[in-house]
């Protein structure tokens, strides 16, 4: 276990929110295909909203801060935000689509010390980046912009989402990565959107494509490993929990809702109406996902995956039931080791459906 | 260096936060990631670039913990040599500002 990774299993089991998203708008240059956001501006926080709950967060404990959005570029005082979140000695990282990046601000985030700039680019080919960005030349503009941020000796990860209509472009990516000094990562993941549309979902890559990443060693590292059949489940395992979510991570929104996760809509309290420690720590909704062990799990709890799986909590409650199985992840499962998952043998398949059957609950209000 | 003049402040280039009275501090530059036990975070969050070293460990580690006086010196000053090779803190002989260099 590294030191890093042994601070944060004890931030998990002191309940410490060690790492926090804030996304600061919803705003965006783009329009990608798959984005789940509602980009209008609902009220967001103010640049003096956003700095007290900085200062709340880092009394919390929060070490690791990802600013995100919408582009966080979008917002006029953003550099100032950034100033203030380094002055209390965040590690930040920044995920961005980088367009709106140029020299000077390249420079002043070096100045600042942000620790990573990740920056989504969904092709090599500037006809399929741009027609799923849905702006004219933003990969070019993109690529410029990592060009001026390696420039400033800056750590830039290139995080491509995979889907169906870019399926066949990871290797370009990942290529373009390397020559631009960059890391690279893939996550096939598309979230149902924020109203509740699911026909996003559509642009998900079918699980059949699934094993040719899976089985990729370039992508995935050692194939014995991460395609192993899955192990018995230990105690140990069955007392254990499926993630950080609500346990040492969380998301704050624009609007100051606070979320277990950015990939997990139930609403916990809203800043804007109590401090964030009381939030964090006293939240009912909070206190029920942090309850949730493996043998809690109504699906799961019986899967010969249940050890391994990276079965997603709130992709499971965007689904029905934050103890349900979360249907994506049962997809992986199965491609990545050829074991059925539980959740496919109770409703008798011998390989997931084509579609996954979601049913989207949105969140509702939490009362005052 | 004479020990009465040192000063020791945070580096602007760090990230850093308390958990359960361990510091943990990440250096941007290399993302190279540490932790602090108790003594040491005491010394690390009293490095204002005002206070001498020296004071530092009279008043607040002399203070907090049972230790011998001369060896918490030397302790503290190894520790301080070891942060400044990893750019986690600046030394000087002369007062700095508190998180120097942004």
């Amino acid at each position: 276990m590294t030191l890093m990774s042994e601070m944060g299993q004890k931030a998990f089991n002191l309940g410490v929110p060690i790492a926090v998203h804030m996304d600061v708008t919803y705003r965006c240059n783009e329009r990608c295909v798959h984005c789940y956001l509602d980009h209008d501006d609902h009220g967001e926080l103010t640049t003096a909203e956003i700095k007290d709950v900085l200062d709340q967060l880092a009394e919390a404990g929060v070490f690791f801060l990802t600013f995100s959005g919408g582009e966080v570029f979008m917002r006029r005082d953003f550099f100032e935000i950034l100033e203030h979140a380094r002055r209390l000695m965040f590690n930040v990282k920044i995920k961005t689509n980088a367009v709106m990046i140029h020299e000077a601000e390249a420079r002043r985030i070096r100045e600042l010390d942000v620790d990573t700039i990740q920056i989504s680019v969904y092709s090599h080919r500037p006809e399929v980046h741009d027609a799923i960005t849905k702006l004219p030349h933003s990969l070019e503009r993109t690529i410029k912009s990592i060009r001026f941020l390696r420039q400033q000796g800056l750590r830039v990860t290139i995080a491509n989402v995979m889907m169906t209509v870019n399926s066949a472009d990871h290797l370009g990516v990942k290529k373009l990565a390397t020559e631009l000094g960059a890391h690279y990562t893939l996550d096939p993941t598309i979230t149902p959107m924020m109203d509740g549309d699911t026909s996003v979902l559509s642009l998900r890559i079918p699980g059949e494509e699934l094993p040719e990443i899976f089985h990729n060693p370039d992508l995935v590292g050692s194939q014995e490993e991460f395609c192993a059949p899955p192990k018995p489940p230990s105690k140990e395992d069955l007392e254990g929990y499926s993630c950080s979510a609500g346990h040492s991570y969380c998301y704050i929104s624009p609007y100051g809702d606070v979320f277990p996760c950015v990939q997990f809509p139930l609403p916990t309290g809203n800043i804007r109406q109590q401090k964030f420690l009381d939030i964090w720590n006293f939240s009912p909704q909070m206190k029920e996902v942090r309850s949730i062990q493996a043998k809690d799990l109504t699906v799961c709890s019986s899967c010969s995956h249940v050890s391994s799986c990276s079965r997603c909590p709130g992709l499971a409650y965007m689904e029905g039931s934050m103890r349900g199985p979360s249907t994506a992840d049962c997809e992986k499962s199965f491609y990545r080791t050829g074991v059925p998952t539980a959740n496919m043998l109770r409703q008798g398949l011998s390989k997931p459906r084509t579609t996954a059957p979601l049913i989207q609950i949105r969140p509702v209000a939490v009362p005052a | 260096m004479p020990e009465d003049s040192v000063y020791i402040a945070r580096s602007s280039a760090i990230a850093a936060r308390a958990l359960a009275g361990e510091m943990m501090v990440m250096n941007a530059a290399d993302s190279t990631f540490f932790t602090m036990n108790e003594v040491a975070t005491v010394i690390f969050q009293a490095a204002d670039g005002r206070t001498p070293l020296r004071e530092i460990v009279r008043d607040r580690v002399c203070e907090q913990f049972d230790v011998n006086p001369e060896q918490a010196q030397a302790d503290a000053e190894q520790f301080v040599n070891e942060l400044s090779s990893h750019g986690i803190l600046l030394v000087s002989n002369r007062p700095l500002a508190a998180e120097a260099s942004r």
